[in-house]
């Protein structure tokens, strides 16, 4: 198995890794197929409920995972900062994969959490203000790990 | 990153092949290339030269010369003892196997359920080792074999054989063992263990690939899967991998005059690099049982980390090893032989296996000592799970 270089440099120096404090979105998600677990952090700016507006200011995350997972996670952070909550719900496995210079077939499963991860921050966001209504219409995690 | 180390910690997936093997080998492939069933003068050299293997092996773990069957590998050996048994009587339909044995023996086995036969696969403790009890209540008048391994590819645990043939013989089951991971490194007296079938793999212990022997005691009937020529009296169709078959004899010459000094001196190796891991990396646990284990093999687990993400660090470092993490294997499920051992998926994930070996020096495992709990500081700054565990960062 051979991952590309992109994928090497986020596995062997990730951005933004870390924790916010008082975040405004948190979101989990772990990997039914091999166990991994994912947790983003984002800070949202302006702080509106307007999923057209709102953006994401400031993103960190920890990762338990192989190689793709980390890079992954790292690569959908630094995809996801300045995105609105709209344009965050629609992006799939393959964008980051694709911005990875692709994964091995056996590790796209790892490209999934990532982007669910970080749409479980947003519907956590979204709840926390309210419009769980618009929480409910993105995807998120499909089985929720806490 | 580019480094100039090359630290091979993976002997027990294979092994470089020893120089002295392969000088051994080379005139087998052109100045004495003939075939064996030959009945030239070439054709005499070249069987004669099998002929010396088979002595030499038969020595290594103490049966007679004509019990030894050359086969392709381990792999083949193990098939051969499992499917070859099983195709050679109808009467018994029972096999009983380990929970952890390597897949050459637990996929024959589950293919075997197929044509009917019950496979029973006993459980093993904490340390690895065949829960006996477990073992005897199974063994019945219906069981065939009773397949375990030696000692164990990932954990290097060796399983308590004499033991095992004793309870399997009290109801006329024949004993198969996989010694694919002991031959060369260990001691084996088949005889005093009472063994019936044992495989052995070349390339374990610095042969070639693609050569292996399985030793079935006089006695004990089975059937051939390949069938053609009179090879291997009739048990073995195909002309001989005569090169191999030689470098695996001189392979065996190696190891009997130096396995014992050996095995103290990777033995020494493979404790400091326990002791270099444990005292500079908290929350590792060792895998495997702390005295009954393989001297080359050391498995542990690093908590809140996963077994891949440290391989590829290892790999930046030029140090090769493997790993049981689900991650890291093809079908994405962990270790069965961790899981089968109580491990939590958790701590499966996070295995490491160093398996060290012949050519390994005392430098490369001070450069494993240096760099491996930098490795492991890094990968558990990103990991969510160290922080929630230890409420530190
Ligand atoms: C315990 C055990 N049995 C069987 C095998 C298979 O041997 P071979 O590679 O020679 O087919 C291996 C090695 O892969 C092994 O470790
Ligand atoms: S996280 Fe397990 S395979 Fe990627």
């Amino acid at each position: 198995m051979q991952y590309s270089e992109k994928v090497m440099d986020h596995f062997m120096n990730p951005r933004n890794v870390g924790e916010i404090e008082n975040a405004d979105g948190i979101g989990t998600c772990g990997n039914p197929v091999c166990g991994d677990l994912m947790t983003f952090y984002i800070k949202i700016e302006p702080r509106t409920e307007d999923p057209d507006e709102a953006r994401i200011a400031d993103i960190r995350f920890k990762t338990f995972g192989c190689g793709a997972a980390i890079a992954v996670a790292s690569m959908a952070s630094e995809m996801a900062k300045g995105r609105t909550l709209t344009e965050i719900s629609s992006m799939s496995r393959d964008d980051v994969a694709n911005m990875l210079d692709g994964l091995p077939p056996v590790k796209m499963h790892c490209s999934n959490i990532g982007v669910q991860a970080i749409q479980e921050a947003v519907k956590d966001y979204l709840k926390k203000i309210g419009r769980d209504d618009l929480a409910g219409r993105i995807k998120g995690c499909p089985k929720k790990e806490n | 990153m580019s480094t100039e180390w090359n630290v091979y910690l993976d002997n027990n997936a294979t092994t470089p092949t020893d120089p002295r093997v392969v000088e051994k080998m080379i005139p087998y492939f052109h100045e004495i290339s003939a075939n064996p069933s030959s009945i030239h003068g070439a054709g005499r050299r070249a069987r004669d030269a099998v002929e010396e293997a088979r002595e030499i092996i038969s020595r290594l773990v103490n049966c007679r010369t004509e019990e030894v069957y050359f086969t392709s590998g381990g792999t083949e050996a193990d098939n051969l003892a499992i499917k070859g048994t099983a195709l050679s009587q109808n009467e018994r339909k029972k096999i009983i196997t380990s929970e952890i044995e390597h897949h050459a023996v637990l996929t024959t086995c589950e293919h075997m359920a197929k044509f009917g036969y019950e496979i029973v696969k006993t459980p093993v403790d904490q340390h690895g080792i065949v829960d006996l009890d477990f073992l005897s209540k199974s063994v019945d008048e219906n069981t065939l074999l009773v397949s375990i391994m030696h000692a164990n590819n990932e954990v290097g645990t060796i399983e308590p054989m004499g033991e095992i043939t004793r309870v399997a013989h009290r109801h006329g089951a024949i004993v198969h063992t996989d010694a694919v991971q002991t031959t060369g490194k260990i001691p084996i007296d088949i005889d005093a263990l009472g063994i019936d079938m044992l495989s052995l793999s070349g390339h374990k212990f610095y042969g070639p690939k693609g050569i292996g022997a399985l030793v079935v005691r006089r006695g004990i009937r089975f059937e051939p899967l390949h069938h053609g020529g009179h090879h291997e009296k009739n048990k073995r169709a195909g002309t001989e991998n005569v090169p191999g078959i030689v470098g695996l004899g001189k392979a065996c010459d190696i190891a009997l005059a130096e396995m014992a000094s050996e095995e103290e001196r990777i033995k020494a190796m493979r404790e400091r690099l326990w002791a270099g891991i444990d005292h500079n990396v908290e929350d590792v646990r060792l895998n495997g049982h702390p005295q009954k284990r393989l001297a080359n093999t050391l498995n542990v687990s690093v908590r809140y980390i996963e077994g891949e993400s440290m391989l590829l660090n290892l790999d930046m470092h030029g140090i090769f090893a493997s790993s049981g993490s689900a991650c890291t294997s093809g079908s994405l499920e962990a270790s069965h032989v961790l899981l089968a051992m109580g491990l939590p998926h958790e701590l499966a994930h996070g295995s490491l296996r160093f398996s060290l070996g012949r050519f390994n020096k005392d430098e490369e495992i001070d450069h494993v000592i240096k760099v491996f709990p930098e490795i492991v500081r890094k990968l558990r700054a990103i990991s969510p799970l160290y922080k929630d565990k230890s409420g530190r960062h």
